[in-house]
C-alpha cells in the first residue's frame, strides 16, 4: 500500500483505477483517459495532485536564496505572481523543475515534483544553510488542479465571496490566498485554470463540491498526454541530472540577465553554451497509424541518432506525438524504430496543441 | 469482474474463440484483455489470405498504455478481418465480444480447439495470474 491523498476515497467512490505513483496510490483513469483528456480540453475537469510537494520558503534573506538556488530569476515577479524554472547542481544539470509563488517579500513558496520530493527537500536544505530562510514543507496541504476552458468559472461557485473576488482578478500565473485556501491561475494542461491548495481535511468536501459544478475527474493518464499535446516537460522522462535546460528545450527558463546573478549551475550551462549545444529537445507527428512510445530510437539522415524521451498518442490530433532529444542540426524530418520498422515522423517546435486546437502544421 | 461468456473458448493470452456453424472460427480478445490495456487507439490485423500457425502472433492492438501482439489460436487461414476496427478502435473498450471481433479464421486443424481453455479454466487462470 503506498501513500494515499486525502481524496483517496473519493476516487475509489468514483470507479478510479488506482495504480502506484511515485510511492503514491493514484488514479490513472476513472473509466477512459481519453474521454478524461477530452473533458478537459473542452469543458472542465479536475485531477487530485496532492502527492505534489508543496515548500515554503521564509524569512529575512528569502530572495536571495532563491536568486542563486534557481536558474530563473524572482526579480521579475511582481507581487503574487509566479514562475516556472529548473533547480540545476553543479554541471548545469536539471535536479527538477518547479513553480516559484512570490507571496510577500518574506514568503516564496514553492511546488517540486512527487517522485523527486526527498532530492529536492535535502538539495533545498542543504543550500539553504548559508541564508536566514527556513525551509518548510507542507504535508498538510493537499491540492487539486481545476483545468479546461470551462474550470474557472465552475471553480467560483465553490469560493467564498472574497475569494472568489480576488480569483477573478488573477491573470494567467498568479496567485491569491485567503483564509486556508490558496490559488494559483497555473496548471500543466495547455488549458486555463486553476490550482487550488488548501489543507488536506478540507480536500474531500472542495472536490464533492467541484463535482457538484460539473467539473469532472481526471487521472494521472489523461495529465500526461494532456501536457505532452501542450508540450510541457515531464521530470525524469524529458530531462533529469544529465541534461541541462539547454538540451531539453528550456533555455527560456533560464535568466541569463542580470550577468551579475550567479546561480548553481550558471558556470556550467555558460560553458556548455559557448561551446555550443550539441542536443535538442523536439516535438515529433507520426505521420500514420500507431503510437509513439518512450525510449523508441529516432534516426536523422545523414545527422544522426536520437531517443524519443516522452511519447504517446494525442488524443486532440488523433495521432501519435512525442518529444525527442535528437542532434542539434535535425531538421524537419526523421525516422522511429517502432517494434523493428524504420517509421517517418515529422519534427515540430511544441506545443501541439494550445486552446484546445491543433497548432502544429502537418 | 470480467465478462467471460460460458459459449466461448478462450486462450492464456486472452484471445476469445467462437467456433461457428460453417466449422469458421472468429477471434477477439477478452473484457480483461481490454481493461488491462485501456483506451485503444489502433488496431492492427491479419489480411485474409494469410496463413497462421497457432501461437504465432497475427495481430496487433495499441492502446495509450502499450502496445499488444494478439496471438492466433489455433493455425489455420485468416478469412477476414473486421474492418469495422479501423475507425472505431474503441470498440475493443466498447464491446469485446461482440462489435470488436477481430478476425475469422478457417482453421487447418479442428483438433486444437480441444487445447483451448473454457470459460471456467480462463476465469481460474486469470483468477491466479492476479497473484
Amino acid at each position: 500500500m503506498g501513500h494515499r491523498t486525502p481524496l483517496y476515497n473519493e476516487h475509489l467512490v468514483a470507479a478510479a483505477k488506482i495504480v502506484d505513483f511515485a510511492g503514491w496510490d493514484m488514479p490513472i483513469h476513472y473509466g477512459s483517459q481519453l474521454e478524461e483528456h477530452h473533458q478537459v480540453r473542452r469543458d472542465a475537469g479536475m485531477f487530485d495532485v496532492s502527492h505534489m510537494v508543496i515548500v515554503d520558503l521564509q524569512g529575512a534573506e528569502v530572495r536571495a536564496f532563491l536568486r542563486y538556488l534557481i536558474a530563473n530569476n524572482v526579480d521579475k515577479l511582481k507581487p503574487q505572481q509566479a514562475l516556472y524554472t529548473c533547480m540545476l547542481q553543479e554541471q548545469g544539470g536539471v535536479i527538477d523543475d518547479l513553480i516559484v509563488y512570490f507571496m510577500r517579500e518574506d514568503w516564496f513558496r514553492v511546488v517540486v515534483n512527487a517522485a523527486t520530493r526527498a532530492k529536492d527537500l535535502a538539495w533545498i536544505k542543504k543550500q539553504a544553510a548559508s541564508f536566514k530562510v527556513t525551509v518548510t514543507e507542507r504535508p498538510d496541504l493537499a491540492m487539486i488542479a481545476v483545468q479546461g476552458p470551462k474550470a474557472r468559472e465552475r471553480a467560483y461557485e465553490v469560493l467564498d465571496a472574497t475569494l472568489r473576488e480576488q480569483a477573478a482578478q488573477l491573470k494567467p500565473f498568479y496567485a491569491a490566498y485567503s483564509g486556508d485556501i490558496f490559488i494559483g491561475r497555473t496548471g500543466y494542461t495547455g488549458e486555463d485554470g486553476f490550482e487550488i491548495l488548501l489543507p488536506g481535511k478540507d480536500a474531500a468536501a472542495m472536490w464533492r463540491a467541484l463535482l457538484g459544478k460539473g467539473v469532472k475527474p481526471a487521472g494521472l493518464g489523461a495529465r500526461d498526454t494532456l501536457r505532452l499535446e501542450a508540450g510541457m516537460n515531464l521530470y525524469g522522462s524529458d530531462m533529469d541530472e544529465t541534461i541541462t535546460p539547454l538540451e531539453c528545450g528550456l533555455e527560456w527558463t533560464v535568466a541569463w540577465e542580470p550577468a551579475t546573478r550567479d546561480f548553481i549551475g550558471r558556470a556550467a550551462l555558460e560553458r556548455q553554451k559557448n561551446a555550443g549545444v550539441k542536443r535538442k529537445l523536439v516535438g515529433l507527428v507520426l505521420n500514420d497509424k500507431g503510437v509513439l512510445r518512450n525510449h523508441l530510437e529516432v534516426r536523422v539522415s545523414g545527422i544522426g541518432e536520437g531517443e524519443i524521451t516522452s511519447g504517446g498518442y494525442s488524443p486532440t490530433l488523433g495521432k501519435a506525438i512525442a518529444l525527442a532529444r535528437v542532434p542539434a542540426a535535425t531538421g524537419t524530418s526523421c525516422e522511429v524504430d517502432i517494434r523493428g520498422k524504420w517509421v517517418p515522423a515529422t519534427v515540430v517546435k511544441p506545443p501541439f496543441v494550445r486552446n484546445g486546437r491543433a497548432v502544429v502544421v502537418l | 469482474m470480467s465478462k467471460i461468456p460460458n459459449n466461448l473458448k478462450y486462450t492464456k493470452t486472452h484471445e476469445w474463440v467462437e467456433l461457428k456453424q460453417d466449422g469458421t472460427v472468429t477471434v477477439g480478445i477478452s473484457d480483461h484483455a481490454q481493461d488491462l490495456l485501456g483506451d485503444v487507439v489502433y488496431v492492427e490485423l491479419p489480411r485474409a489470405g494469410r496463413k497462421a500457425k497457432a501461437g504465432e502472433a497475427c495481430a496487433v492492438v495499441e492502446s495509450v498504455k502499450a502496445a499488444s501482439d494478439i496471438y492466433c489460436p489455433i493455425s489455420g487461414e485468416i478469412i477476414e478481418a473486421n474492418g469495422a476496427l479501423g475507425d472505431k478502435p474503441e470498440l475493443v473498450n466498447q464491446d469485446a465480444y461482440g462489435q470488436a471481433w477481430m478476425f475469422r479464421i478457417k482453421p487447418a486443424d479442428p483438433a486444437e480447439l480441444n487445447q483451448l481453455l473454457d470459460a471456467a479454466a480462463y476465469a481460474a487462470f486469470i483468477a491466479a495470474e492476479a497473484h
